[in-house]
């Protein structure tokens, strides 16, 4: 058994929270580079080169790089050979959201769902705990923000209605998102399990390095067609015209019940913010 | 945005908002106030109540942000646009009463649209997560109404050349609508 202190979890979302939300992942600032390239509409050209002036801006002052510093999603891996000491580990996760989200000048977002009281420091953040071999932790911090959420959906398809079913739905809700999740996009598609466990597989496929294919030849050649047909559809950058919507379609998949063909689409805003640690 | 810019300083007049059209680069100066959604609920209860705004919103714009806190040095944090959706049920409210450009992001609602045509509004777009960028264009915020409310509290705003665009004009024309319609590849 390896001891864990949990002050020592503590600091390091403490960290993770302020640097996600300061430093846009580099696989995201190159796709954005690649598709001020290729964007056709000077209006989107001008939005990509905004948007990533802003991540230069965040970048070198250390500020946020939306105002939305999100929700703290955190998928933690545990090895089971880890033993936590100290005190309570969910409590301990809490205090660096809480410290993270003060000290790093970050907006807190979290509130009551009906007085819209404001919680005040952001907190509680979504955990997903995973039990896996050896003595490490794996950390992953993914701030995320409301406007993309909103956008994303579950549904319960019909068997019968297949990949095609699937290709469909994904391509009929960035439709009717358009402009609000702030495109261009990242679009996680889960598909399997059960309701949630869909909308857990979407969220997990935002985390997976941008633009790297699904490894099964079959979802990868859907999500190269759903990405075709999202941007086919000339919403672009902001909403406002263009030919870069999505920067990427990432699609995960794993068995369902025989009755059931859950999909769930998670969009994800081009402030594509995660940052990992192992402690 | 595009090559043409068009400065337009605040309070806004029907004559300055009548040039406007739908795709314009402008850059706003003056004062504009946020307000996001829990500040227009708060608002258009008020209305409802009889009671009188937090700041009179005749010749005004409403930007739909709730910044990041400031660091040292800065005016404000982190403040780009909020999806301006959620507002649609409480705008027509407020352009009836004189408000002449709403900042945001994403598409409006047709009543919203239409209001901006019978009472003259323009609701401009602000690149969305571009918040510490656009947070240069801001040189002083104060809060002035529903402290209680953090980041949703309504503030008042300086901007300095804040750039936006068009999205809807007051002759009904609509930024999303058009810009699909030049871009869709069949
Ligand atoms: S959708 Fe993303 S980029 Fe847009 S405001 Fe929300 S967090 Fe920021």
């Amino acid at each position: 058994m390896r001891e864990v202190q949990v002050s020592e979890v503590t600091e390091v979302i403490k960290k993770l929270c302020m640097d996600a939300n300061y430093y846009l992942p580099e696989d995201v600032y190159n796709a954005l580079q690649e598709a001020l390239k290729k964007e056709k509409s000077p209006v989107g050209r001008s939005v990509l080169e905004m948007i990533i002036r802003n991540a230069d801006i965040a970048r070198e002052e250390k500020v946020a790089i939306c105002q939305d510093c999100g929700l703290a999603v955190i998928f933690m891996e545990i090895g089971q050979d880890v033993k936590f000491v100290g005190g309570d580990l969910k409590e301990a996760i809490f205090e660096g959201v809480r410290q993270g989200y003060k000290d790093g000048y970050l907006r807190k977002s979290t509130c009551h769902p009906f007085t819209r009281a404001n919680v005040g420091d952001n907190t509680p953040p979504v955990i997903h705990f995973d039990i896996v071999p050896g003595d490490k932790i794996h950390i992953v911090l993914a701030p995320k923000g409301g406007g993309s959420e909103n956008m994303s959906r579950v549904t319960m398809l019909a068997p019968g209605a297949g990949l095609k079913g699937v290709k469909d739905f994904v391509v009929q809700r960035c439709s009717e998102a358009g402009g609000n999740p702030c495109p261009p996009v990242i679009v996680g598609v889960g598909v399997g399990g059960t309701f949630e466990r869909s909308a857990f597989l979407a969220k997990k496929a935002l985390l997976r390095p941008l633009g790297k294919p699904n490894p099964d030849l079959e979802l990868a050649a859907a999500e190269q067609e759903m990405l075709e047909r999202i941007n086919k559809l000339g919403m672009g950058p902001m909403g406002w015209g263009g030919t870069t919507y999505a920067l990427a379609v990432h699609f995960e998949m794993e068995p369902c019940h025989i009755a059931s063909l859950p999909c769930a689409v998670n969009i994800n805003c081009h402030a594509a913010r995660h940052k990992e640690a192992v402690i | 945005m595009a090559e043409e810019k068009i400065r337009l300083t605040t309070p806004l007049t029907d004559e300055d908002v009548g040039k406007l059209k739908v795709g314009d680069t402008v850059l706003i100066s003056g004062v504009i106030y946020t307000g996001r959604d829990a500040a227009h609920m708060r608002m258009v209860a008020a209305l409802d109540k009889g009671e009188s705004l937090p700041f009179d919103v005749k010749g005004q714009v409403i930007y739909f942000v709730g910044p990041a806190p400031a660091k040292p040095g800065w005016a404000i944090g982190s403040a780009g646009p909020t999806t301006s959706y959620r507002m649609d049920a409480f705008s027509p409210r407020l352009i009836e009463l004189g408000l002449k450009g709403m900042i945001g992001k994403g598409g409006r609602a047709q009543e919203v649209i239409d209001a901006c045509v019978k009472y003259k509004c323009v609701y401009f777009g602000a690149v969305g997560g571009a918040g510490a960028l656009l947070a240069k264009s801001i040189k002083k915020a104060e809060v002035i109404a529903y402290e209680d409310l953090g980041p949703e509290a309504v503030r008042r705003l300086e901007v300095e050349d804040f750039p936006v665009i068009v999205v809807n004009d007051v002759y009904g024309n609509d930024l999303e609508k058009e810009g699909r319609k030049k871009y869709a590849v069949e």
